[in-house]
């Protein structure tokens, strides 16, 4: 499921893909401009490199994509930003624990709970003691017209992604977080919750431990 | 990859992530670049209180440079050539294409264009 419809999904669409992902979320942006000079973080599924653009931390940004990856390295390369971009897993990021760590629009590609839970368990433990990971997910509860795809209210969905270009379909899996599933999650997980909410049809928590 | 980043990856195999042998990586045929950044003194001031000193010595030492000192300087007595030094070494100093040897398990990881790649064969992952 992951294989087919996740990871070779976005090795497929990553130049188009990448096109469409570079203004920050804002709520990420306030979150890593409040991280200490100096930090050091970890950006799990960085996609793009989007995030690694704040030259007061350093962010290793990585993805399952090598496509996704090389145009990392590429755009922040010529944006001349502190962080560094590799491919793992991201249930198995080999590093030591960092100050903090960002997971965006990652979650929710994994096809079960269990995995789900596993991952935000991973992220957490790339994290020191008392520093925060932030995470967001898709929601079922959305409010634009992207929500068309999921007239049913499915949890577990395809979502097609055309590639305007070639009129291409990908399908994408997804699991549509419903309200507090990311918080029960994520203390599921062992983390405590610091901040959480609701920003563009996205669930998003702050998790400290 | 920024030698800084070195100071932070270790072996992926499971089996491994007890054993202190897998971190820092043995690096071979390494081909370095250069990239300018703009040097922030409280930055890399910041930066050294997390460094691993010894595993930065053994990754320079690998990768044939050994501008380092063998004690960690003492980052607010230190004038500001050091921090500049450091600031070359840990975040100007790339490692274009190169390997990377896991010391406890020997699995070898490549690194491409810059690149490194942690992603393990099936059997392994
Ligand atoms: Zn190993």
């Amino acid at each position: 499921m992951e294989e087919t419809h996740v990871h070779a999904v976005y090795e497929a669409i990553a130049p188009h893909f990448s096109n469409t992902r570079y203004k920050p979320w804002p709520l990420v942006e306030k979150f890593l401009l409040e991280q200490e000079k100096g930090s050091i973080g970890v950006d799990v599924g960085c996609g793009n490199g989007k995030y690694i653009r704040y030259n007061h931390v350093y962010l290793m940004g990585c993805d399952r994509s090598l496509n996704l990856v090389e145009i990392a390295r590429k755009e922040t390369s010529e944006r001349k930003n502190n962080g560094d971009v590799f491919t793992s897993d991201g249930l198995n990021v080999p590093i030591r624990p960092v100050d903090f760590a960002i997971s965006i629009a990652v979650i929710h590609h994994f096809h079960t709970p269990e995995r789900r839970i596993e991952a935000i368990r991973h992220v957490l433990s790339k994290v020191k003691k008392g520093g925060k990971a932030m995470f967001y997910v898709w929601a079922l509860e959305q409010k634009n017209a992207r929500a068309n795809f999921n007239v049913e209210k499915k949890q577990d969905v395809m979502v097609p992604y055309v590639v305007p270009t070639t009129k291409e379909v990908h399908e994408r899996y997804y699991h549509l977080y419903k309200e507090n599933e990311l918080l029960l999650d994520a203390q599921e997980a062992g983390g405590t919750i610091v901040d959480h909410g609701y920003e563009r049809d996205n669930w998003y928590v702050i998790v400290t431990h | 990859m920024k030698l800084l980043t070195t100071n932070f990856v270790q072996c992926a195999v499971k089996s491994c992530s007890s054993s202190s042998n897998c971190f820092p990586l043995h690096f071979t045929e390494c081909e370095l670049v250069h990239e300018d950044l703009e040097f922030d003194e409280d930055f890399i001031k910041n930066v050294m209180v997390k460094i691993d000193w010894p595993a930065l010595l053994s990754v320079t030492r690998d990768i044939g440079n050994n501008s380092l000192p063998e004690e960690k300087p003492n980052i607010e007595s230190c004038d500001e050539q050091v921090l500049r030094d450091l600031h070359l070494v840990l975040l100007e100093t790339q490692i274009k294409d190169g390997k990377m040897i896991c010391k406890n398990c020997d699995h070898l990881y490549h690194i491409k264009n810059t690149i490194p790649n942690f992603l393990l064969p099936p059997h392994l992952a």
